[in-house]
């Protein structure tokens, strides 16, 4: 089948996203007033090493002032590769079909 | 928001600023030291003798990019980020794809304090070395053994973007034993990472896999020129797509 592959990794997505809707209604039901869910992995880790006593010795320079502008950052990141991918592979095919 | 908060927002796979103690900080600087010189040795020659593949570096770079700045909600209720760089070591070894994580990482350190310079030493490790490293050992060895070959960059990309995090487990564990002593910590840290990273890893494997697709249909001469596939091989998967 051509298009077998996309097929399948769009089904894994669909079945990826239907799990978290899922799941997070479980967690939203069971949330107190103030909690977040959906937080990062990251922040769990550095809260089991803080509670052994451990202070960080430094902190990053800068950090962006909002989660508005970390996403502005984030999505940046995301476009300038985008662009790259988008560029390389039409060029490929722009070139195979003059070719 | 309380400024702590925002530094904790983000992904399991870099280690945050500050939070590898002397001497560990240093001593993952030293080994990932190696990897880059060799890798910017490499790239050098790359650039040289097979300059056709440099449009193909470019995607690999930018691949990381795409993936790394996607924050995914996992199924425990906390988030993580595929790492994208299974693709460069499948295509160009450990040591290269170890210079584009580095720059990666530098980018998400200066701008988005994520992970930290002093703490760039490991990270590199975790995500430039050891996931790419893997990735291109399953990939010479499933190729070796006749094994589809997108099967095999599935499972080069997904155990690449597991690997990285047990990586950051040790060296975690390794600064922080705590009264556990290291295995204690490991499991510890792994238990945490582990639930967030598999379904992740999953999904990075699919669309490695669908990229790496694509490269056979449009340029598939730069994968025979770069001894990823033999002519053979190209010509069965293209018919097979036909």
């Amino acid at each position: 089948m051509k298009y077998g592959m996309e097929l399948a990794v769009a089904a894994l997505i669909v079945v990826f996203a239907a799990v978290f809707l899922f799941q997070d209604a479980a967690i939203q039901a069971t949330l107190g007033d103030g909690e977040e869910a959906w937080g990062g992995a990251d922040g769990e880790a550095a809260g089991l090493i803080e509670a052994s006593g451990y202070e960080p010795w430094t902190g990053p320079l800068w950090a962006p002032p909002s989660g508005e502008v970390e996403s502005l950052l984030f999505a940046l990141q995301a476009a300038i590769g985008a662009v790259i991918i988008g560029y390389v592979f039409g060029y490929w095919r722009g070139s195979r079909r003059t070719a | 928001m309380p400024p702590t908060r925002l530094q904790s927002i983000g992904d399991i796979m870099h280690i945050m600023e500050g939070f590898l103690p002397s001497p560990w900080w240093e001593i993952w600087f030293f080994v990932s030291l190696p990897f880059i010189v060799i890798g910017l040795y490499q790239l050098n020659k790359l650039v040289q003798e097979k300059r056709e593949a440099l449009p193909l570096l470019a995607v690999a770079g930018a691949f990381v990019f795409v993936l790394s700045s996607l924050k995914l909600p996992s199924f425990n209720g906390s988030c993580s980020h595929p790492t994208g760089t299974g693709l460069g070591g499948v295509l160009f070894g450990p040591c290269i794809a170890a210079v584009l994580g580095l720059i990666v990482l530098i980018f998400q350190a200066v701008f988005l304090a994520h992970g930290g310079i002093t703490t760039l030493g490991a990270n590199v490790f975790s995500m430039g070395i050891a996931g790419p490293a893997v990735a291109y050992f399953i990939y010479k060895a499933g190729t070796r053994a006749g094994a589809n070959t997108y099967a095999t960059v599935f499972c080069a990309a997904a155990l690449a973007d597991l690997f990285t995090y047990v990586v950051t487990s040790v060296q975690l564990a390794l600064a922080f034993p705590g009264t556990a002593g290291f295995l204690g910590a490991f499991s510890a840290f792994a238990a945490i990472f582990a639930v967030t990273q598999v379904p992740l890893a999953i999904i990075e494997g699919a669309v490695i896999m669908l990229v790496f697709k694509y490269i056979v249909q449009l340029k598939p001469e730069i994968l025979t020129r770069l001894n990823l596939l033999s002519e053979s091989t190209v010509t069965k998967l293209r018919e097979a797509a036909a």
